[in-house]
């Protein structure tokens, strides 16, 4: 096998790797109360009281988390979501 | 992120709200005992009585039904804000010659960055370092987005105005008066300069601003009360 049949090989295995994943984030904001916000990741995402709790925790004092992690297409529809909440939400590719 | 001064909750004590709650006399609102009983079928307990009529904003009945009391000038100030928001986020009516179906399935092939932040807070970019892709995501989602903050704004409508001082909401409903409140919240935050978590130190009226910027601090506390009650109702800790 030459090295330029491996170089193919390489590159055709890199084509099929997944796409690294998207995250969404929620951003501190000083108007959102902390109670809402745990409501919200309870009612959207369907998370426990105690994960709601503790995501809400870090973007009050962090300044922002974490909330969600997969394909391009469902971050922006729970960005989407979490604008319809009044929540300020992002996302980005997770590098 | 905050939580609000109440009475009942955990926040801390807030003399300014209730001076002005007393003055409402919504303390003395007498209790509707013989109502409650008759809908909840069950009699109150001397405490729920005691609480009942009391407090501000909702509370979730031992029937798990979401109920709230507001005075008529309350409702009128909820109706009046609300209908203001309502005129700010609903979506511009389009051109002529725009494309019917691409309004009819959601996409604005005119959307642009708001430039009134207090716009931009409720309809923010998705891709915070690419205006490109903000810009796209805009073009799809951004008329959804201010009619579904439109329809949640015309549930709260309705429903003070199919209302007299007690107000009963479904669950959907109520999830939309939060998801109303918060825009509302959000607005008159930006309107007021909330700006950090910081910026909430002013329980009590400041001689240093002037009478309307006071009262305007007053209703956003007032809206704050209720939500947090609206939740406390919905998802009791």
């Amino acid at each position: 096998m030459t090295s330029t049949a491996v170089e193919e090989i390489i590159e055709s295995e890199s084509v099929v790797q997944p796409e690294l994943p998207w995250i969404t984030l929620v951003w501190n904001d000083p108007v959102n109360l902390m109670s809402y916000v745990t409501y919200v990741f309870v009612t959207y995402f369907g998370y426990a009281q105690e994960k709601s709790e503790s995501l809400m925790l870090q973007v009050h004092q962090e300044g922002r988390a974490v909330v969600s992690a997969g394909s391009r297409e469902e971050m922006e529809r729970d960005v989407a979501a979490l604008h319809s909440y009044g929540l300020w939400a992002t996302l980005q590719k997770d590098d | 992120m905050w939580q609000p001064c109440t009475r009942t909750g955990c926040g801390p004590p807030c003399r300014k709200m209730i001076d002005v709650v007393d003055e409402t006399g919504e303390d003395e609102t007498p209790l509707d005992a013989a109502e409650e009983r008759e809908n909840d079928e069950a009699p109150l307990d001397a405490a729920e009585e005691l609480e009942f009529g009391r407090d501000i904003g909702f509370r979730r009945t031992r029937f798990g039904r979401i109920v709230g009391h507001f005075g008529e000038q309350e409702r009128d100030l909820l109706v009046n804000l609300v209908g203001q928001l309502a005129e700010f986020i609903a979506p511009d009516q389009g051109d002529a010659d725009e494309d019917p179906l691409a309004r009819l399935v959601g996409i604005d092939q005119h959307s642009e960055i708001p430039e009134d932040p207090a716009l931009l807070r409720l309809l923010p970019d998705a891709y915070p370092d690419d205006p490109d892709a903000s810009a796209e995501f805009r073009r799809f989602t951004e008329r959804g987005l201010r009619e579904s903050k439109l329809a949640n704004a015309t549930v709260v409508l309705e429903t003070l105005q199919h209302s007299g001082e007690k107000i009963t909401l479904s669950a959907p409903q109520a999830a939309a008066w939060l998801s109303s409140l918060t825009d509302l919240r959000l607005t008159l935050g930006h309107r007021l300069g909330i700006v950090t978590d910081d910026d909430h130190d002013w329980w009590d009226e400041d001689p240093e601003v002037d009478e309307g910027t006071n009262s305007l601090r007053f209703v956003y506390q007032w809206l704050s009360w209720i939500q947090e009650s609206l939740v406390q109702a919905l998802m009791p800790s």
